[in-house]
C-alpha cells in the first residue's frame, strides 16, 4: 500500500485514496505535428527501474492532481509536488540526487 | 419549498452511536481564488465565518463553510436561503473568475451521533482518525466504504457527514451497519 | 494413550466442563482448551487423513504451524472448513467433523493410495496426465477434481457480522511473547502510539510454559505485571487473539481479530481486519520447531518435542504414557524432564549429537532417564497410532539396534525463527550455521517510503533463543522503533532474564544421515501434501534445481500451513541432493497472509444490499413500486422497462415504445451527467473538449457534441447548452459522469493551468425528466407556468421557468424523434414533480418508459449511443459524424489523432442501417461474413452489428452496424452469422428508420 503525500491539501493519502494518471511531464504533440513525435507522445512510455516521475489524483480526497518522484524499484518516495510545472523542483532533484547519484529520467538528471 | 425532500427524509437508525439523515442543507460548490478579498468577505457575510485554513471547517447550525480544496469551498446555508446566497455571491464577485453552484441537493448530509462515533467512522474511512490526530474543526474528504465522503465534528461525539445524494442510502446504510456492531476500544 | 493428567493445566479451568461432539461423538472438554488438546484428553489422536496417500493423521504441533489438524467446523451457516484445531478455543457445543476421507476417518477407501505410492512420486500428476490430451478433458479432470479440495465448501449464507477498521500507530508490534511485551513496553514508555497483538488468547509466549525468570520474577509473574502495565498506558493498545497477518508496502498492515470464535454466543463482529498504518513494525513472533525426517514420522503419535510440553503443562494432557524424546538439541530435554515429573514414562531420549553436556542433560539424567547419543530413529512401528521406534545409529543407513515400545515420540530437529512478516515486504535472510536456521538480516530490512528500514525484528524471531538475549533484544527493538518512528526514549533498563545453560545444536536432516531409499520413502516432509525427502530428491535428479521449482514440482509448502513445518527440511533436503549450500539454495518466497483468515473479513461490511453501491435517482422507489425491471449502469440501476402484471419484459417495451411514439412517455434521465463549466476561458477550452465548436453557441441555445480521446477514439456525447456569456451546461453519458469531469479537470489542472475555467459536476443536483411524444406539449401547457411553445422554445432551444409551481429548466433536445422536453428541477423535488407529471399526463395517456425503450427510439432514429456503436477504436468518421467535427478549429483533442493514415483509410468499417430480408432481428454482435479464410482458419468478415432490435413502430427487425464500404454498398444483402452455425441475410439501408426529415422532433 502506496502513500503518498498530497501537495494540495496536506493530507497523507492511502494507495486506495488515489489514482494513478501515468507518466509526469509529458509534452503534447497537436495537430501539425510530425507523425513520430505524436507516436511519442501517445505512445512512448518510459518503465524504469528505478527513478521515476508520475501523475497522481487525489480522487477521493480534494480532487486534485500532483506530481511523484519516486523509485519503482524500492518504492522510496523522493517526493510530491505540484502539477503545475514542467519540470521537477529543484529540491526534488536534490532529494533524487542525495539518494540515486547519477539519475537521469528524460531530459532531466 | 414545499416539495421538497431529502434523500432520506429524516432517516433515524438510533442506537449507541446514532445515524441520523440530516435533512435539507444548504450547500455551495463555491471556487475562485480563496485568498481573494471578496471571496473572504462574502464567505464571512454569509456564514459569519472566514475562508477556513487548508484541511479545516467551521460551522455552527445550518451555517458553515469547509475547505474543499486550493481553489474550493463548501458553504453551508439553510437550504431555503441556498439561491440567495448564490445571488450575493454572483453580486460579491462580480468581474471575478469564480464559480458558485447550488449543490444542496445533490448531497446527503448524515450525523453520526453517539460514544463511539470516532470509531464508526475509522471501520469505513482510511483516515487517522485517533483524537490526537483528528479533531473539532478538522475537515477530511476521503472514503467512507466505497464512496467518496467528507466529514468534520461539531463535538466530541458528533460527525458531520456529506455524500453524494445518489449513495446516500448507501453511507446511511454502512454507518448503521458499523454502528451496530458495536464499539472497538480503539478511541 | 493420551489423556488428562491430574495436576496440570495453566490454561484449562476443570471447574467448567464444556461438552462438543467430533465426528457425530459427544465429547468433554474444559474452558480454556483448544480443539486439539480436548481431542486428545479424549484419546482422540487420529484427527484426519493426508492429502494424496490418506494417511492417517494425528496433531504434530501446538500452535498455527499444525498441517494435520483440520477440520469442519460448526454447521448450517456456520459452516467452515478447514479450521486449525489447534488454533480453535473449545466452546460450549462445538460441532467438528474430520475431513479428507470416504467413508469414514477409521476406515478410508483412498488409503489406497498409499500401496501404490511407489507409481506416485513427485510429479506424478504432470507425468501421469499429460497423455492422451483428450483424456485430460473427460477423465483426468473430472477424476481429480473428485478427489481434490479439503474440506467441502460452505452451502448457506454466513450471517456472522464482520468489519474493518482503520487505524495508525506509530510502533506496532506483532507477537505477544517476552520479546514482544518487552518492545511494547520499551516502545510505550517513550510516548510513542503503540499497538501490540498476539494471535493466541494467553500471554507470554513459550516463556509461560518453559518459565525461566526474568528480572528475579518467575515469567509468568513478569508477564502479568508487564501486560498490566501496558494496559496502564493510554498510548498503547494490546490484543489478544489477533494475529498479524501481513506486512505490506510503506508500513501497512493486516491484522485479523477473532472476536467470537471462541465465544459464539457474544455480540458484535465474529472478525475484524485491522488496516493498520505503522511508522515501524517489531516482529516478534518467535519461532517454530521443525521436524526430525525418520521414517515414519508422520504416524499419529509423532509430535513435536515442545507440542507435547505444550499440551502437558497448557492443558494438563499427556500425548502419550511412554514417550521417547528424539532430539538434535537440548531444549527437547525439557520435554522429558516435564513428563517424567509429571510420572510418565521416558525410556529414552534419543539424541543424534555425539556427544552434548548442558544443565538440562544432566537434570534429564539426574532424573533417571536414559539418553542415547549418537543415536536416532531408524523407523516408528505403528499404523493408526505410534507402537514403538527401532533405534539405530545415527551415523549408519538403518540397522535396527534395539526397538523400544512407545505411544509417543516427541521430536525437534532445531528450531526455525518465524521470519514471514519480516520477509512480507523485501526484508532479506542469513543463513546462521551455528544455530541451522535463516534468521533477518539486519542489513536488509523492508524498506519505507523515506528509503529507511520501517521493520525491525526482536528475540527469537530474530535468532536469539535464550531468555536473556531474547528480553534484552526485544527492550532494544522497542526503543530503536520508537525512535525511527520521531520519539525518543527515556532511560530504562532493560529487563534481565536467566535460564539453563544449553550447548550448541547439531544439524540434522536426515535420520539417520545413510537412510536407504526405502526408508527416505517413509520420511516425510510435508504431512499435509505428503511429500517425503525422496520426493525432493527427485525433483532434485529430475533437474528442478530451483527451490521454486521443486517447490511446485513437488508441492512442498503448497499446503493450508503453507510450508511452516517442512519449508526449511525441504530446502535442506535440496541443498544436500545438488551438494549445495543451504544459503546458496534459498527460500521460497514468504507471501500474506501468515495463516489463512476468512474470506467473509476480507469483505467486512461489504455483503448482501452493501456489497456495493448503488445509486439510486429521486424518483428509484416509484419505479421499483411500479415493476421497474432494472439494468445496471456504471452503479447506477435504471429501469429497463416497467413490467406490468400478465406481461413479459419484451411485451413491456413495446408497449412503452408505442405509447410514446403515439401519446406521451415520461423517461427518467436524472443519471444523465451534467457538468457546469465556467470562466472566461470556458469557451476557449469546450472547443478543444468537443470536436465541434461550442464557443460560438448562442446563450439560450442547445448543441449535440461529440468528445474524444487524445488518440482519437470517441469517448463520449451529449447535447450542450450555453447557459451565459462565460457559463456552458455540458450533458454526458450516463456512466460519462464521473469520468467526462475528471477528464475536464485533468486538461485543466495538467496541461492549460493558466486558462481560467472552473467545472462542476451537477449531475445528482437535479432529477431530469424527459417528456416525450405528440402530447408532450399538452402536458407540459397543462402544468402551466411557462411558455413552451415552438415559437418561444423551438427546438434545440432551453429556457428557464416554473412548471407547476416547480422551478425548472426546460431543454427542447429529443433522443426518440419525437417532439420532446427534457425537464430538469431541483432533486429533492423530483419525485413530487415526476407524481405531478403522471398525474397531469394520465388524460393524455402518460406512460413511463425504461432505457431499452430509449434505446429502440433511439435506433429508429440512427442515433448511436456510446458503448454501443462506439467500443474504443471507432472515430466520429466511422459513423458518419463529419458533420459533429469543425474544420475550422486548430486543434482539440483527437485531432491530431484522427490525421493518422489508419484513421483516414478508406477501409475502415463505417455505420450503416441494416434490415433483415425476412424481417428476424440480427442476433446481437453478430459479425458480416465475407469469403475466404483468414490465416487462422476463421471466416473472413466485412463487418459487424453494434445495435440490433425488433422495432414495434416498425413492426420487423432493424439494426445498425459497422460495414466495409458501407455507405457506397445501399441496397445490397449481406450475410450476418448465428450462434447456431446459420445465417441471416440484411439489406444495407440509411441508419434513419423512421421520420427521416425530423418533422415529428420539431412541431
Amino acid at each position: 500500500m502506496l502513500t503518498l503525500h498530497c501537495p494540495n491539501c496536506g493530507v497523507h493519502a492511502d494507495e486506495t485514496d488515489l489514482h494513478a494518471e501515468g507518466e509526469a511531464h509529458l509534452k503534447r504533440f497537436a495537430s501539425g505535428s510530425s507523425d513520430d513525435d505524436f507516436h511519442d507522445y501517445m505512445f512512448q512510455r518510459q518503465n524504469p527501474k528505478g527513478v521515476h516521475f508520475e501523475r497522481w489524483k487525489h480522487v477521493y480526497g480534494c480532487g486534485k492532481y500532483f506530481l511523484a518522484a519516486r523509485c519503482t524499484a524500492t518504492l522510496e518516495v523522493f517526493g510530491t509536488y505540484s502539477a503545475q510545472t514542467h519540470e521537477p523542483p529543484q529540491a526534488i532533484k536534490d532529494a533524487i540526487t542525495a539518494k540515486r547519484p547519477g539519475w537521469s529520467w528524460g531530459d532531466f538528471s | 419549498m414545499s416539495n421538497a425532500v431529502s434523500t432520506l427524509n429524516g432517516k433515524v437508525a438510533s442506537g449507541e452511536v446514532t445515524i441520523r439523515e440530516g435533512g435539507l442543507r444548504g450547500m455551495i460548490t463555491f471556487r475562485g481564488d480563496l485568498s481573494n478579498a471578496k471571496l473572504k468577505s462574502v464567505c464571512k457575510t454569509l456564514t459569519g465565518f472566514g475562508v477556513p485554513e487548508m484541511g479545516k471547517a467551521t460551522s455552527n447550525g445550518d451555517k458553515g463553510v469547509a475547505w474543499m480544496s486550493p481553489d474550493e469551498l463548501l458553504i453551508l446555508v439553510p437550504h431555503a436561503q441556498t439561491n440567495d446566497a448564490i445571488a450575493a455571491i454572483e453580486k460579491a464577485m462580480k468581474g471575478q473568475h469564480h464559480l458558485a453552484k447550488n449543490v444542496s441537493d445533490a448531497r446527503t448530509h448524515l450525523t453520526v451521533q453517539g460514544s463511539f462515533a470516532r470509531e464508526v467512522i475509522a471501520k469505513l474511512a482510511p483516515a487517522d482518525l485517533h483524537p490526537d490526530h483528528f479533531q473539532i474543526g478538522d475537515f477530511r474528504r476521503t472514503r467512507l466504504g466505497q464512496v467518496a465522503a467528507a466529514f468534520w465534528m461539531t463535538d466530541a461525539e458528533t460527525f458531520e457527514v456529506i455524500c453524494f445524494r445518489s449513495v446516500g442510502e448507501y453511507a446511511f446504510d454502512l454507518l448503521a451497519a458499523s454502528a451496530k456492531a458495536g464499539p472497538v476500544g480503539r478511541f | 494413550m493420551s489423556t488428562r493428567l491430574a495436576n496440570a493445566g495453566r490454561l484449562v479451568n476443570k471447574n467448567k466442563a464444556v461438552s462438543f461432539t467430533f465426528n457425530g461423538k459427544n465429547l468433554r472438554g474444559f474452558e480454556g482448551d483448544t480443539l486439539a488438546s480436548a481431542l486428545l484428553a479424549n484419546d482422540q489422536m487420529m484427527v484426519g487423513r493426508s492429502f494424496k496417500y490418506h494417511r492417517p493423521r494425528g496433531v504434530v504441533a501446538s500452535g498455527a504451524e499444525e498441517p494435520n489438524g483440520l477440520v469442519n467446523l460448526g454447521k448450517d451457516n456456520t459452516f467452515e472448513p478447514n479450521q486449525r484445531i489447534t488454533t480453535t478455543e473449545l466452546f460450549d457445543g462445538l460441532t467438528a467433523t474430520s475431513q479428507n476421507h470416504w467413508p469414514s476417518l477409521e476406515f478410508d477407501v483412498g488409503v489406497i493410495n498409499t500401496y501404490f505410492s511407489r507409481f506416485m512420486p513427485a510429479g506424478f500428476y504432470y507425468k501421469m496426465f499429460i497423455h492422451p490430451r483428450p483424456f485430460w478433458k473427460h477423465i483426468y479432470e473430472p477424476m481429480i477434481r473428485q478427489a481434490a479440495g479439503l474440506g467441502k465448501a460452505p452451502k448457506d449464507r454466513d450471517t456472522d457480522t464482520y468489519e474493518h477498521f482503520n487505524a495508525s500507530f506509530d510502533v506496532m508490534v506483532v507477537g505477544g511473547g517476552i520479546a514482544g511485551l518487552a518492545a511494547a513496553h520499551s516502545a510505550g514508555q517513550s510516548g510513542a502510539r503503540v499497538m501490540l497483538v498476539e494471535q493466541t488468547a494467553d500471554w507470554g509466549g513459550r516463556a509461560v510454559v518453559d518459565m525461566p525468570s526474568i528480572d528475579g520474577k518467575t515469567a509468568q509473574d513478569w508477564v502479568a505485571d508487564t501486560v498490566q502495565a501496558l494496559e496502564n498506558m493510554p498510548n498503547v493498545t494490546i490484543r489478544l487473539r489477533t494475529q498479524g497477518s501481513g506486512v505490506y508496502d510503506h508500513g501497512y498492515v493486516l491484522a485479523y481479530e477473532r472476536l467470537t470464535d471462541h465465544a459464539p454466543e457474544n455480540d458484535g463482529p465474529r472478525h475484524r481486519l485491522w488496516r493498520i498504518r505503522a511508522k515501524q513494525i517489531v516482529t516478534a513472533t518467535g519461532a517454530i520447531e521443525r521436524p526430525l525426517s525418520f521414517a515414519g514420522n508422520d504416524i499419529p503419535g509423532v509430535v513435536l518435542a515442545a507440542a507435547v510440553r505444550d499440551y502437558a503443562i497448557n492443558f494438563g494432557v499427556s500425548v502419550g504414557d511412554r514417550t521417547v524424546v528424539v532430539t538434535n538439541n537440548d531444549d527437547a530435554y525439557r520435554t522429558a524432564i516435564t513428563l517424567k515429573k509429571a510420572g510418565l514414562d521416558i525410556p529414552a531420549i534419543i539424541d543424534a549429537r555425539t556427544s552434548a553436556e548442558g544443565d538440562l542433560i544432566d537434570e534429564a539424567k539426574a532424573l533417571g532417564i536414559r539418553v542415547e547419543f549418537g543415536k536416532g530413529i531408524a523407523k516408528v512401528k505403528g499404523g493408526k497410532r505410534v507402537t514403538g521406534v527401532a533405534i539405530c545409529n545415527q551415523a549408519g543407513e538403518g540397522a535396527v539396534i534395539e526397538e523400544i515400545s512407545c505411544d509417543c515420540v516427541a521430536m525437534s530437529g532445531g528450531w526455525s525463527p518465524v521470519v514471514h512478516l519480516w520477509s512480507h515486504c523485501g526484508g532479506k535472510l542469513i543463513w546462521d550455521a551455528d544455530q541451522a536456521m535463516f534468521r533477518p538480516d539486519p542489513e536488509k530490512p523492508p524498506l519505507g517510503a523515506d528509503g529507511a528500514g520501517f521493520v525491525v525484528t526482536a528475540g527469537v524471531a530474530n535468532g536469539h533463543l535464550f531468555t536473556a538475549e531474547v528480553i534484552a533484544d526485544g527492550f532494544a527493538a522497542g526503543r530503536s522503533a520508537a525512535k525511527a518512528a520521531g520519539f525518543k526514549a527515556k532511560a530504562a533498563q532493560a529487563p534481565m532474564g536467566e535460564d539453563a545453560h544449553e550447548g550448541p545444536l547439531a544439524p540434522v536432516w536426515l535420520m539417520p544421515q545413510g537412510a536407504s531409499h526405502a526408508l527416505r520413502s517413509k520420511a516425510w516432509l510435508d504431512f499435509q501434501n505428503d511429500v517425503k525427502v525422496s520426493d525432493v530428491q527427485l525433483a532434485a535428479q529430475e533437474g528442478y534445481e530451483s527451490v521454486e521449482h521443486a517447490k511446485r514440482y513437488t508441492t512442498i509448502g503448497m499446503a493450508t500451513d503453507q510450508g511452516k513445518l517442512s519449508n526449511i527440511n525441504g530446502l535442506a533436503t535440496l541443498a544436500k541432493s545438488l551438494n549445495a549450500e543451504i544459503p546458496n539454495v534459498g527460500t521460497t518466497t514468504f507471501r500474506p497472509p501468515y495463516t489463512p483468515i476468512s474470506m467473509s473479513v476480507i469483505a467486512g461490511v461489504a455483503k448482501n444490499e452493501l456489497f456495493q453501491p448503488i445509486r439510486k435517482t429521486p424518483m428509484s422507489d416509484w419505479h421499483t413500486a411500479n415493476g421497474a425491471d432494472y439494468e445496471p449502469v456504471g452503479q447506477w440501476r435504471r429501469p429497463y422497462a416497467y413490467v406490468r402484471s400478465g406481461e413479459t419484459v419484451h411485451d413491456a417495451v413495446n408497449r412503452e415504445v408505442v405509447n410514446t411514439r403515439e401519446k406521451l412517455g415520461l423517461l427518467d434521465a436524472s443519471t444523465l451527467g451534467k457538468l457546469v463549466v465556467k470562466g472566461p476561458d470556458a469557451g476557449k477550452f469546450l472547443d478543444m473538449m468537443y470536436t465541434n465548436m461550442m464557443s460560438n453557441l448562442a446563450v439560450g441555445k442547445c448543441r449535440y457534441g461529440l468528445m474524444c480521446s487524445e488518440n482519437g477514439f470517441l469517448s463520449d456525447d451529449g447535447v450542450v447548452a450555453r447557459i451565459d456569456e462565460d457559463t456552458w451546461l455540458c450533458h454526458t453519458t450516463t456512466g460519462g459522469a464521473e469520468r467526462i469531469h475528471a477528464w475536464m479537470e485533468d486538461w485543466l489542472q495538467c496541461e492549460w493551468w493558466d486558462w481560467k475555467v472552473y467545472v462542476a459536476n451537477v449531475t445528482e443536483q437535479w432529477a431530469q425528466v424527459a417528456v416525450v411524444g405528440p402530447n408532450a406539449r399538452k402536458v407540459l401547457e397543462k402544468l402551466g407556468g411557462m411558455d413552451v411553445s415552438k415559437e418561444t422554445l423551438p427546438f434545440m432551444q432551453w429556457a428557464d421557468g416554473t412548471l407547476g409551481g416547480f422551478d425548472a429548466r426546460v431543454y427542447r433536445i429529443s433522443f426518440s424523434g419525437e417532439l420532446s422536453y427534457e425537464i430538469a428541477v431541483p432533486a429533492s423535488q423530483g419525485r413530487a414533480f415526476w407524481d405531478a407529471l403522471l398525474a397531469a399526463g394520465e388524460e393524455f395517456g402518460a406512460m413511463p418508459y425504461g432505457t431499452e425503450a430509449l434505446h429502440i427510439m433511439r435506433a429508429e432514429k440512427g442515433f448511436i449511443m456510446i458503448g454501443d456503436e462506439t467500443d474504443g477504436t471507432v472515430i466520429p468518421q466511422d459513423l458518419n459524424l463529419q458533420w459533429a467535427i469543425s474544420k475550422k478549429k486548430e486543434d482539440f483533442l483527437g485531432k491530431r489523432a484522427q490525421e493518422r493514415s489508419h484513421m483516414a483509410d478508406p477501409n475502415r468499417w463505417k455505420l450503416v442501417g441494416l434490415e433483415t430480408v425476412d424481417g428476424s432481428v440480427i442476433p446481437d454482435g453478430a459479425y458480416a461474413i465475407a469469403e475466404g479464410t483468414n490465416a487462422n482458419g476463421q471466416r473472413n468478415t466485412q463487418g459487424r452489428v453494434t445495435s440490433t432490435y425488433y422495432s414495434p413502430t416498425l413492426k420487423r427487425g432493424i439494426a445498425m452496424g459497422l460495414v466495409l464500404h458501407g455507405p457506397d454498398r445501399m441496397g445490397e444483402v449481406i450475410e450476418f452469422n448465428k450462434v447456431d452455425g446459420t445465417t441471416v441475410q440484411a439489406k444495407i439501408v440509411d441508419q434513419v428508420f423512421y421520420d427521416k426529415d425530423g418533422e415529428k422532433q420539431n412541431v
